[in-house]
């Protein structure tokens, strides 16, 4: 059915796209298919650290990421979906750049190698640079009328210690602007959601997604759309404002777009239902 | 000193009391070596302070909790509530015009208070990060279900926020059963470097 050549690509999904985020992981890898963008699965992976092994123990932090880069074979880039797993694994990459030392006690640790020029992407950096012209010839369904803030979060091109790589802002707009959405200037698109705190200190989060949520509303959008699967959690769990907007996750309304029908089993997933929003567009029946 | 222009209560930190003759500055140096920072060119500008979410939850904003670290006021900074409220979203790094990482200095600072043991101003979330890590040793992989749970009965704090783990339950946003990786022996062995001295 597709002319397009399979590309290849490793992903680690990492531990929310593969539970509280099973919605963004399924829908992206549906719009993968239909671009005929080939994800594999690291075998065995495992968690990136996360903030907890980063703020007790930077050794372990760096070996939690580093077993995860001695995971990916040789010859295809390595693709996150969630930001601050992407930020880890980089950061450990830049970490054995440096230290030639640690980089070998690890290999021998595991008898693996650890590719120090693996390529590590972000799933919205390989959509721009690998499958532009996939995407506009796979519009199906299209998103016309879907006014949208681009959500990024704190972590998907901020922090300074990677400040060498890719910056991402802005692409979110340009590859649903193709898609036929469009986007809304004027609100939050990058304060951070709360992070941990949601789970430590709920009291002091749900202020802070409130005005996320309500800078949205009053910039006349219909909805979030996020890069980060704890994003889309923490603003939907923790706000109480009075007008609540849906909040897409970035591959769901891209797989949408692109024609996916199995949409009920995400939406189902979320706590402010984006069903009535696409009906009332047109968008789905 | 807080700018005397301003409002009375925006000046509303607290003025801890600084002894100059007991000045010390070996957690100054030692947080400069570690971050790679130097935060010695900061002027005060208070942009980190002014752009941070949580600026509110914290004892001393990030530019005042630096000047205690110049002052050698080593107790004060290791056990602020400022260093674990910080969720290291890096604004106030962004915002710097000086370019000093601060979110970097704060990560130092979290880091150095744990292996200090000194009190822990947010302990409940030391506890949270603890128990992720219990999860990650055990699993591989971070069981939410799991760390919720084994860090409510830690913390004691049963019945607040229970909505919304029900409504995450009802969602089935909480996986029941946690998947792990297979060869967890490598993992097992990554937290021989921590852990298992600490306990």
């Amino acid at each position: 059915m597709s002319a397009h050549q399979q590309l290849d690509f490793s992903y680690f999904p990492g531990c929310s796209m593969a539970t509280t985020a099973a919605e963004s992981n399924t829908s992206m890898m549906k719009a993968a298919k239909i671009l005929d963008l080939n994800l594999i699965e690291l075998e065995d992976w495992n968690c990136c650290g996360s903030s907890s092994a980063q703020t007790l123990c930077k050794n372990l932090s760096l070996g939690m990421a580093a077993r995860n880069l001695s995971l990916a074979p040789p010859g295809r880039p390595l693709v996150a979906m969630c930001p601050r797993c992407l930020h880890y694994l980089r950061h450990a990459q830049a970490c054995l750049r440096k230290d030639p030392e640690i980089h070998r006690d690890l290999e021998e640790r595991w008898g693996r190698p650890i590719p120090l020029d693996l390529e590590i992407i972000h799933f919205l950096e390989v959509l721009v640079r690998y499958a532009p012209d996939r995407l506009k010839k796979s519009v199906k369904r299209g998103l016309k009328g879907l006014k949208f803030v681009p959500y990024y979060g704190c972590t998907v091109f901020r922090p300074p210690d990677l400040g060498q790589e890719k910056c991402y802002e802005g692409e979110m707009e340009n590859i649903l602007r193709v898609l036929g959405a469009e986007p809304i200037v004027g609100a939050y698109t990058h304060r951070c959601c709360g992070s941990f705190l949601s789970a430590t200190d709920p009291e002091l989060v749900t202020p802070l997604v409130n005005e996320i949520v309500d800078s949205a509303v009053l910039a006349e959008a219909h909805c979030l759309v996020t890069a980060c699967a704890m994003c889309q959690l923490n603003l939907e769990i923790r706000c109480n404002s009075l007008v609540r907007l849906p909040v897409f996750h970035f591959s769901e309304v891209l797989a949408l777009a692109l024609g996916a029908e199995d949409y009920e089993g995400w939406f189902i997933r979320h706590l402010v239902d984006p069903r009535p929003l696409l009906q009332k567009l047109a968008l789905v029946a | 000193m807080m700018n005397p222009s301003l409002p009375e209560e925006e000046n509303d930190v607290p003025m801890p009391v600084i002894k100059p003759g007991e000045r010390d500055r070996s957690l100054a140096e030692e947080v400069r070596k570690r971050s790679g920072t130097n935060f010695n060119r900061c002027f005060q500008c208070r942009s980190c302070g002014n752009g941070c979410p949580f600026v509110q939850a914290m004892d001393y904003p990030p530019n005042v909790l630096l000047r205690l670290l110049q002052y050698g006021q080593d107790q004060t900074v290791l056990e602020s509530k400022t260093i674990w409220v910080c969720a290291g979203c890096h604004t106030c790094s962004s915002q710097c015009p000086m370019a000093i990482d601060m979110a970097g200095i704060m990560d130092i600072l979290r880091l150095i208070a744990v292996e200090r043991g000194v009190a822990i101003a947010k302990p409940n979330i030391l506890d949270f990060h603890e128990e992720v890590l219990r999860s990650l040793e055990r699993y591989g992989r971070a069981h939410k279900l799991g760390i919720m749970w084994r860090y409510k009965l830690q913390t004691r704090r049963w019945f607040s926020d229970m909505d919304t783990g029900l409504k995450m339950l009802a969602k089935r946003k909480l996986e029941l059963r946690p998947s792990r990786v297979k060869a967890i022996k490598e993992i097992e062995d990554l937290f021989k470097c921590y852990w298992r001295e600490a306990k």
